[in-house]
């Protein structure tokens, strides 16, 4: 006979209504990419068809207004960061960034020496650029992370060593938000003489960013992250205290100081360009916003439900960032059952290569509750009534799917699941 | 990716949720996969033991949507058969019936394995349960 008569034959699926106002579905995954800011499409559009002249034309109107353009764009770009216009670099985004960065150094300075150093939790555009490195007999350190997945100084100093030319550390993770010292990385290798390069893709126009300020020497910058348009972004590669210089990985007519040839993208650009002064501008005003609901949204999920764990550091962390591990609920399955809300799961159900994300590995809460996260990227178009709808749907799923999860029956009967032997297939 | 039209039906409407008395002698129990991987299924019947019919079946699943929907299957499916016949079932049947794509095919091997190792419970109860009858008799 069922001993267990509260559940029924079935369970339907019923779910609470969108609010008023609340237009489905809803777009919270602003780490994987943003909508565009309609004033940045607006500043964009002329350079399609009015102004489409290649800006490396010197000799005619076409040419100049979309160097002019393109100039506008690098200055406001330069502003956002704290450095000059000659310093900014465009590239087709972060990924190409990342590898002119780091493969760049490891060419130019290749005589002084051959490790790099980078750290376990970063994009895979710094991670399996360092791997083809080591193929061309470089030497690249992985730093572990903490539990709240930020780096130790003390094993970036050791790590440190006469061979050492390029540390390369992310400004704001992309999964778990959480924001790397930055200024005291850059500064530990100033005092060594080596350059700091960060992929700050996450984290410009959502929290203040000062190259000079953080010792920053080569910086990846993405469009499409900050309310932009896709495929462009930029490198800041600074040019005193110290000059640094990187070689070209993409050769042709010496575009960009000879760092990054290739006709520009000038609405790209422009639409960059445009990002970053809108960000200069809301900033302050936007990361209390996000925030604030970031805090509405944690605290109407977790005071709900129980076992429910944070990855990442709360302190140091992005405003619009929230990752948080269902325990005895798989990831893709939550996602199935908030089909009306765009969000991503670290589970190995949702990647290509059926392992959990790697950097919730990283932090060593274990595989399982890697498969039971969920990241939340809160966005400048997200609104309360949003997040409310949002937490309750997430609520309502959670406790459906832990009705059905034999290990949430296990942890109630009081087995811990550790103690378990598997027969895994 | 985008699920089968019967995956997202079993995914919201599963069939035979719950679970058994396990120490019960007409009961076998099969749990299967691990935490780790993403995927626990523990599947159990309840076997008439003059008949072999299996009777009654119960599933609760931890993994993805088609994770899920395989199990929920298994159950429907387990139910009304003898143990011989059930133990007849193929993952690939599974896979046939909930359009499973190639990456969510370990979901049904896991399926079958539940039904095989429920059974196996079950039928190693009844070993160990014949001579203890003999011995009351």
């Amino acid at each position: 006979m069922s001993t267990d008569v509260k559940i029924p034959q079935s369970l339907p699926v019923t779910h609470v209504p969108a609010p008023e106002g609340v237009k489905l579905p809803i777009y919270m995954d602003n780490h994987a990419t943003t909508p565009m800011d309609p004033r940045v499409l607006e500043e964009m559009l002329p350079y399609f068809m009015e102004k489409f002249g290649n800006a490396a034309s010197r000799n005619h109107s076409f040419g100049w207004a979309g160097e002019e353009g393109v100039e506008a764009a690098r200055e406001r770009v330069a502003k956002l960061v704290g450095a000059t216009p000659k310093e900014i670099i465009f590239t087709s985004g972060a990924t190409e960034s990342d590898n002119l960065a780091i493969k760049g150094v490891a060419e130019m300075y290749r005589e002084k020496g051959n490790h790099i150093i980078t750290a376990v939790t970063e994009h895979k555009a710094v991670l399996d650029t360092g791997k083809r490195l080591e193929k061309y007999g470089y030497r690249v350190t992985y730093l572990p992370v903490q539990k709240d997945g930020l780096i130790d100084l003390e094993d970036l100093k050791r790590a440190l060593d006469d061979k050492a030319i390029l540390v390369t550390i992310m400004a704001a993770n992309n999964e778990i938000g959480v924001l790397q010292p930055i200024a005291e990385i850059g500064k530990l290798c100033h005092e060594k003489g080596v350059i700091f390069h960060s992929d700050a893709t996450q984290a410009i126009g959502k929290i203040p960013i000062d190259v000079n300020k953080q010792n920053i020497d080569l910086m990846s910058i993405s469009a499409h992250k900050m309310y932009g348009p896709k495929g462009v972004g930029a490198l800041y590669v600074r040019r005193k205290n110290p000059r640094v210089q990187i070689s070209a990985i993409i050769d042709g007519g010496g575009h960009e100081r000879g760092m990054r040839s290739g006709t520009l993208n000038v609405p790209g650009i422009v639409g960059l360009g445009k990002a970053c002064a809108i960000a200069a501008q809301d900033m302050a005003h936007e990361a209390a916003k996000l925030a604030g609901l970031r805090e509405g949204l944690r605290h109407r999920i977790m005071s709900r439900l129980d076992e429910t764990y944070i990855n990442g550091s709360m302190e140091h962390r992005l405003p619009g960032n929230l990752n948080i591990s269902f325990a005895y609920v798989e990831g893709e399955s939550l996602l199935m059952g908030i089909n009306d809300i765009a969000v991503s799961s670290g589970s190995a159900c949702t990647s290509a290569t059926l392992e959990p994300s790697y950097v919730l590995k990283a932090l060593g809460a274990g595989d399982d509750l890697a498969h039971s996260s969920i990241r939340f990227g809160i966005g400048r178009f997200n609104t309360e009534a949003e997040v409310d709808y949002v937490a309750d749907r997430v609520v309502e799923t959670v406790e459906r799917l832990r009705e059905l999860s034999p290990l949430y029956e296990m942890a109630k009967e009081g087995i811990n699941l550790k103690d378990v032997k598997w027969a895994a297939e | 990716m985008s699920y089968s039209d019967k995956v997202i039906d079993h995914y919201n409407n599963p069939r035979n949720v719950g679970s058994l008395d396990k120490s019960s002698n007409d009961v076998g129990t099969g749990l299967v996969g691990a935490p780790e991987c993403g995927d626990v299924m523990k599947l159990q019947i309840r076997v008439n033991r003059d008949t072999n019919v299996i009777e009654e079946a119960k599933f609760k699943t931890f993994g993805c949507g088609s994770a899920i929907a395989s199990s929920s299957l298994a159950t429907e499916w387990v139910k009304g058969k003898t143990v011989d016949e059930a133990m007849a079932i193929k993952n690939m049947d599974i896979v046939k019936e909930l359009s499973l794509p190639p990456v969510k095919i370990h979901c049904s091997v896991l399926a079958e394995d539940a039904i095989r190792a429920a059974i196996g419970d079950w039928k190693k109860k009844q070993e160990t349960a014949k001579p203890v009858a003999v011995e009351a008799q």
